[in-house]
């Protein structure tokens, strides 16, 4: 019996992940509740429970022990449920107060780190009960540990919904004002969306959408400082050498979660469902896209050159990815949160990084507009504004965009703010002069674009 | 059947790491399959074993925190990971 590896290919994967953190960012198991909806919703919300405590009643054992066996860190453990919007049938902001406290203590009682789902999908038009969780939530974000909620506003199918768009900007307002002591920290618990996917790991805008089975375990990979590293040894090499370098360590990076994943899967008796192959950052030194493109030649993110840059590196993640798994999905590609990633909070505070070079660097990476503190004095029209403009990238370039943004209460440009743990901390971006109220009180819908239209 | 674990010992240079090591898996009853050492650069002493923890007396929790022990004690990192990450990542 003699060793089937090399002592390099050995040495190599202890490399990653002792030295440049490859990990896996996150498993989450998504579940569908459509079976717990009822007319009380007393009953929905006991359902709720006793679904979400039984299927993922070893979820947090079954990480651990996988952890162990292959020495490789999985850093959350999650659960994503179908659209709570979908699950009462009154209009009633109590009720889904109740069900976010149900949903959050389930959490807890499974030891997840965080549940994504509190959701509505509003592209087109609103139900009165998905107006009503939308109302709810910025008390349900405030009131609850590990909810999080997702609201989607926009597809190329149906254009953009502009009383959403609206609605949510003074939610996030909202959200800001009762998590104000801890510098509106709700808000990194809200994602509004344009093309959100249904099988998405990561939060705070995973949920189970109506397309998925009954549960599935999908699970996201990152790797930030395992490409950095490759990048390291390749001064001088052509970017087409480097794309190539990139590619291959994408590959094995996924090959780990493909791994990870089907042995979850196995484990808990629940479907393998997609393998998310992102480059997710963390405020940990070394773990940072910013530093990527960095390596890759810009000098610092935000300048010159750092879309190309990114877009390359965006690209070559998902070709390295295709190939080592057949079911890749969600929101593969590079993602780019301030606050989350030391690089980009460096070049926010050198004054690199603006919120319109952000914007444009979102219509090549995998995400969007995400972890970005501004002014808490940010009218509600004005966040609505920027989020049309995130969607309006989603909508016309056919891919998913969100936007995350915070703006911290009774702080401006030049302050500071600083969430902890894995959500790191920021400067505030200032933001440009000029009101779009007009645009943004007219309401309506912005039409589906002409690709929308693609039978 | 066995079952195939890849230990990987990095660290400064020394007289008797095999010998420690291979101490800790022969009280478990752990059996050594290959091994393959040398020396990177100038002293960084780097071993990988293929061993079977199938027969071993402990859980392999267990041994992870005794070869783990063992290496903050002769001041090496120790790492034990199931050979099935490596052929996932390497072999297609």
């Amino acid at each position: 019996m003699t060793l089937e590896f090399s002592a390099e290919e050995i040495l190599e994967t202890v490399e990653m992940i002792e030295a440049f953190n490859l990990d896996v960012r996150t498993v989450t198991m998504g579940i569908n509740l459509q079976d717990c909806a009822h007319s009380d919703s007393q009953k929905t919300g006991e359902k709720i429970r006793k679904k979400i405590t039984q299927l993922a009643a070893h979820l947090r054992k079954d990480a651990k022990d996988i952890e162990l066996k292959y020495g490789i860190p999985i850093v959350n453990v999650r659960i994503a449920v179908t659209p709570v919007a979908n699950l009462l049938t009154r209009p009633s902001v109590d009720d889904f107060l109740y069900l976010a406290h149900i949903l959050d203590s389930a959490a807890a009682e499974v030891d997840i780190d965080f549940l994504g789902g509190y959701s509505a999908l509003v592209q087109k038009g609103f139900t009165p009960t998905e107006r009503a969780l939308i109302d709810s939530i910025p008390y349900a974000l405030s009131q609850t540990e590990r909810v999080c909620s997702s609201v989607n506003v926009a597809s190329t199918k149906a254009g953009i919904n502009m009383d959403a768009v609206y609605i949510m900007g003074r939610t996030i307002k909202e959200t800001a004002a009762l998590s104000a002591e801890r510098d509106g920290i709700g808000c990194a618990k809200l994602v509004v969306f344009a093309n959100a996917v249904e099988d998405n790991p990561f939060m705070a805008g995973a949920f189970h959408g109506p397309g998925e089975p009954e549960a599935a375990i999908n699970v996201g990979v990152s790797g930030p400082g395992v490409i950095r590293n490759v990048l390291e040894r390749m001064d001088g090499a052509s970017l087409g050498e480097v794309a190539e370098a990139i590619k291959k360590a994408a590959f094995k990076i996924t090959r780990v979660g493909e791994m990870v994943g089907r042995e979850l899967s196995k484990r808990s008796g629940v479907a393998f469902g997609i393998l998310d192959i992102s480059l997710a950052p963390t405020p940990a030194v070394g773990d940072s896209v910013a530093d990527i493109l960095v390596k890759i030649g810009v000098e610092r993110v935000g300048g010159p050159g750092s879309t190309a840059a990114l877009a390359m590196l965006n690209d070559a993640v998902k070709k390295g990815g295709a190939f080592a798994s057949s079911y890749v999905g969600g929101l593969s590609g590079a993602f780019i949160p301030v606050s989350e990633d030391a690089g980009m909070v460096r070049a926010a505070a050198e004054g690199w990084l603006t919120l319109e070079k952000l914007e444009a660097m979102t219509a090549v990476c995998s995400v969007g507009l995400d972890m970005i503190a501004i002014p808490g004095d940010t009218t509600p029209e004005t966040i609505s504004a920027i989020i049309a403009d995130e969607m309006a990238i989603g909508v016309i370039n056919n891919k998913t965009t969100g936007v995350r943004i915070i703006p911290a209460p009774n702080k401006g440009p030049g302050d500071w703010v600083k969430f902890g743990g894995l959500l790191g901390e920021a400067p505030i971006l200032p933001l440009k002069e000029g009101k779009a109220d007009k645009f943004i009180q007219r309401g309506g819908r912005i039409p589906a674009p002409l690709q929308g239209l693609n039978n | 059947m066995a079952e195939k674990v890849v230990i990987t010992v990095l660290g400064k240079d020394r007289v008797g790491i095999v010998a420690e090591i291979s101490g800790v898996l022969y009280q478990n009853n752990v059996n050594i399959l290959d091994i393959n050492q040398k020396i990177l650069g100038e002293e960084i002493f780097a071993m990988t074993m293929l061993v079977d923890i199938s027969l071993c007396k402990v859980s392999f929790a267990e041994l992870k925190e005794q070869l783990g022990n063992k290496g903050e004690e002769i001041g090496l990192k120790i790492v034990a990971q199931h050979e099935d990450i490596f052929k996932f990542m390497h072999r297609i």
